[in-house]
């Protein structure tokens, strides 16, 4: 590739290598991306072909959109507040103090973040079921905690741990106490870092779905799941895209903001100590919030081996039928053959895509021009990070069902929606790790005789190896909990596990919601096996986010 | 009048989650009024611990720390009435030049008008009139430790604790702020107690000097005594080097 090392000639494979580097990556973005998004947009702006905004005036006059816009924003907003105000204690007592079982602690406390969302809805439908909680906003305010107060931990955690305990100590010595301390020294200092990770919450719940329409019904939602309704139940196409539009401005203009707050990701050694008498209130907070955390979880697993007499495996027994009522086509058990094999082909698609456009990425070209079009290519792949599943599986719906893309019954449709989903996370965990590579390693390797090729394997794909491991793992398990773009796209006779899940519980008659619980335990074992792998190839994920 | 006690004071730290060595082993010293003490050593010898451990920041295994007689081994950190300058000044970032000296004065909810004379006159003091509108990190480094030093005098501590203030910086000014630094707590008549690992800065600033080798105290006495005395061959060997 265009490295200062051969810009004496390049050698004509290394020119095709180029072309296709950068080639196939857009040209999949550009089928699989562009086009849907810009279909579903033009749906809403132009349905005739002509520029039309009548249908804003007309979908923003229903006192329901108003009520889901607030609803959406609102609910954001709280669920940031609140997972900052909880994170901070547990990132101070995880990040900054020093105590056996703190990694084991950690690991636990990210581990909500991670369960796919339907399985979160679901076990908070189970642990309110029967309670007056069950089906209120306060129940999705508390999922959506649950499920995001992880980011705060480890955004500010991973900040706060490389900041020096020394201007606090001075602080403390020149007359502060420890409440002092904190709001005059360490909170201003944490500012960019609580600004992003309440950013990124706020993002996260802003487009929430799996979680919404498990918890919420018809009453409370989001636009995403308000986007989902309309499309699937009411058909109303134009008002669906009228969200999808006001939505992808609302990302978009966040995206900007976290980009611009999420200060330098220089990193320090960490500095850790042994806890002291001052850090009882963190320490009591964090506690307390980490095993409320473990709550949910327990009462997942605890209700799916409940029976009617007693406790055993029949829910689990039950997953090899349909359900009660025929609620289901195939057996859950297929549902789940069918997840890992579209997971797998998922990440395959990811992986490649998001390695090859890295490899390009993480050159330096000397001309301004192809600088420039590096730039531009950089942010186009981070997009689909911006778009919401549902907007993806929506555009997908309305644009590859006709030629040249006839894919509509293409079992490829949702390990593309699903790859798409996953890229942006692959970029991020093995770009930066290309990037940090010394370029003079690469030139020591051409100097030693190394042809492009062999510098290609021996020193970039020897490094990222860990790193792509890692990102297949995340790749999958981003892919077998995905609902968003899937709940479009699956059919009936061929569903994934989270579709199987949500149709069940959307029907609680008879076994349906035992088996529910039962398929939601074997989905969240399986994604966490999978991230604890992950995890243990240690590999610094916290830019993944 | 003895104004500082240190009576057997040992620290440990820890070394993983598992495994503790001492940092101070049983070190007992005293510090008159008005008298500035420096604490020489190779690096690692754990006279910043020493330090650390005189103003609350580290958590004592045994000893006490006495101020004029009475026991203030449990008061906490910020009752003291000490203050910390560290060896790179440790600023406050986010503040001023005028809001980082005035941070102990926030603090004792000294008025604003008193807070605004106070300051100008400790900038003054330092030699650096009119730079209270600056932000701390266009400062160069001489001039962020000056800043660091009127911020720890600016509440008139009672003992003033610096780690190795000088260390950050070239030669030449190492020697001129050394000098100003000596005048200053002479002035001033501040108590103080200073770490370095050189023997220059020592007796340029301090009255007395006590060394520390391995996390033991094995000298102490008036500078030029210890200097030309050294206790043990270690010492001769630590001091001749330099």
């Amino acid at each position: 590739m265009a490295n200062a090392s051969t810009a004496v000639r390049t050698p004509p494979s290394i020119v095709i290598a180029t072309v296709l580097g950068v080639g196939v990556p857009v040209a999949f973005l550009a089928v699989f991306f562009a086009w849907p998004v810009a279909a579903m947009i033009g749906r809403g702006v132009a349905p005739e072909g002509i520029l039309d905004l009548g249908g804003f005036g007309e979908v923003f006059s229903r006192p329901r959109t108003i009520r889901l816009l607030g609803l959406t924003l609102g609910q954001a907003a709280l669920a940031s507040v609140l997972c900052v105000l909880l994170g901070l204690p547990v990132a101070h007592v995880l990040y900054r103090l020093q105590f056996r079982g703190r990694a084991l602690l950690r690991a636990l406390v990210l581990l909500p973040f991670v369960l796919p969302t339907v399985v979160v809805g679901v076990a908070f439908r189970t642990l309110l079921r029967g309670t007056p909680l069950d089906g209120t906003f306060v129940a999705i305010m508390l999922a959506l905690v649950f499920f995001n107060v992880a980011v705060v931990v480890r955004t500010v955690g991973s900040a706060w741990e490389g900041l020096d305990p020394r201007q606090e100590d001075a602080a403390r010595v020149l007359g502060a106490s420890p409440a002092r301390v904190f709001l005059t020294i360490t909170l201003p200092r944490l500012g960019p870092s609580i600004a992003a990770a309440a950013s990124i919450v706020f993002l996260f719940c802003a487009t929430a779905f799996g979680v919404v329409l498990v918890l919420g019904g018809t009453q409370f939602g989001t636009i995403e799941t308000e986007i989902y309704l309309l499309t699937t139940q009411f058909l109303d196409l134009r008002a669906a895209s009228v969200l999808s539009v006001t939505q992808l401005v609302i990302v978009v203009a966040l995206l900007a903001v976290v980009g611009r707050v999420r200060g330098s990701t220089q990193r320090r050694v960490a500095i850790a100590r042994r806890p002291r008498r001052s850090d009882a209130p963190a320490l009591v907070a964090a506690s307390l919030i980490t095993a409320a955390l473990a709550v949910p979880v327990l009462a997942l697993v605890e209700r799916s081996l409940r029976t009617s007499d007693g406790y055993g495996f029949t829910n689990f027994a039950l997953l090899a039928g349909t359900g009660s009522r025929n609620a289901l086509v195939v057996p859950v058990w297929v549902a789940l053959g069918n997840s890992l094999t579209i997971a797998v082909q998922a990440t395959v698609i990811a992986v490649t895509i998001g390695l090859v456009a890295s490899l390009v990425l993480s050159r330096s070209p000397r001309s301004p021009t192809a600088r420039r079009a590096l730039g531009v290519f950089d942010g186009a792949l981070l997009l689909p990070l911006g778009v919401s599943a549902v907007t993806v599986g929506f555009g997908f719906l309305i644009t590859l069902n006709q030629p040249p893309f006839d894919l509509r019954s293409s079992p490829i449709l949702i390990p593309i929606a699903q790859a798409l989903v996953a890229l942006p996370l692959v970029v991020r965990t093995v770009l930066p790790v290309l990037r940090s590579i010394d370029p003079r390693l690469r030139e020591s390797a051409a100097v030693l005789g190394a042809s492009p090729w062999r510098v290609l394997r021996d020193v970039d794909l020897s490094v990222v190896a860990r790193p792509v491991l890692a990102a297949s793992g995340f790749a999958f398990a981003v892919a077998l909990g995905e609902f968003g773009a899937t709940s479009f796209l699956s059919r009936p006779d061929r569903p994934t596990l989270p579709v199987v899940i949500y149709r069940l519980i959307g029907l609680p008659g008879g076994d349906n919601f035992g088996m529910a619980i039962a398929a939601s335990v074997v989905l969240a074992a399986v994604t966490v096996a999978v991230i604890a792998l992950v995890e243990r190839l240690r590999v610094d994920t916290v830019g993944a986010f | 009048m003895i104004d500082l006690s240190v009576e057997q004071l040992t620290v440990s730290y820890l070394r993983d989650t598992s495994h503790a060595a001492l940092a101070i082993d049983d070190v007992t010293l005293d510090l008159a009024a008005g008298t500035v003490l420096a604490i020489l050593g190779p690096s690692g010898s754990g006279k910043s611990t020493l330090l650390r451990a005189i103003a609350g920041l580290e958590v004592l295994d045994a000893g006490r720390v006495l101020w004029r007689g009475e026991d203030i081994t449990g008061m906490p950190v910020h009752k003291r009435g000490f203050a910390l300058m560290f060896q790179d000044g440790q600023l406050f970032t986010h503040r001023s030049v005028a809001s980082n000296v005035a941070y102990a004065l926030q603090i004792a909810r000294m008025p604003v008008p008193e807070q605004r004379e106070r300051v100008a006159e400790l900038l003054q003091l330092v030699g650096l009139d009119g730079f209270g509108d600056r932000r701390v990190t266009e400062l160069s480094g001489g001039e962020q430790q000056r800043v660091a030093l009127a911020r720890a005098l600016a509440a008139r501590p009672r003992l003033l604790l610096l780690d190795e203030p000088l260390s950050s910086l070239d030669r030449e000014l190492r020697e001129r702020l050394g000098q100003d630094l000596r005048r200053i707590l002479v002035d001033t008549g501040t108590t103080a107690m200073f770490v370095t690992h050189d023997q220059g800065e020592a007796v340029l600033v301090a009255d007395r000097i006590g060394i520390m080798m391995d996390s033991r105290l094995v000298q102490l006495g008036d500078a030029a005594q210890v200097l030309a005395e050294p206790a043990t061959p270690a010492v001769e060997r630590f001091l001749g080097r330099q």
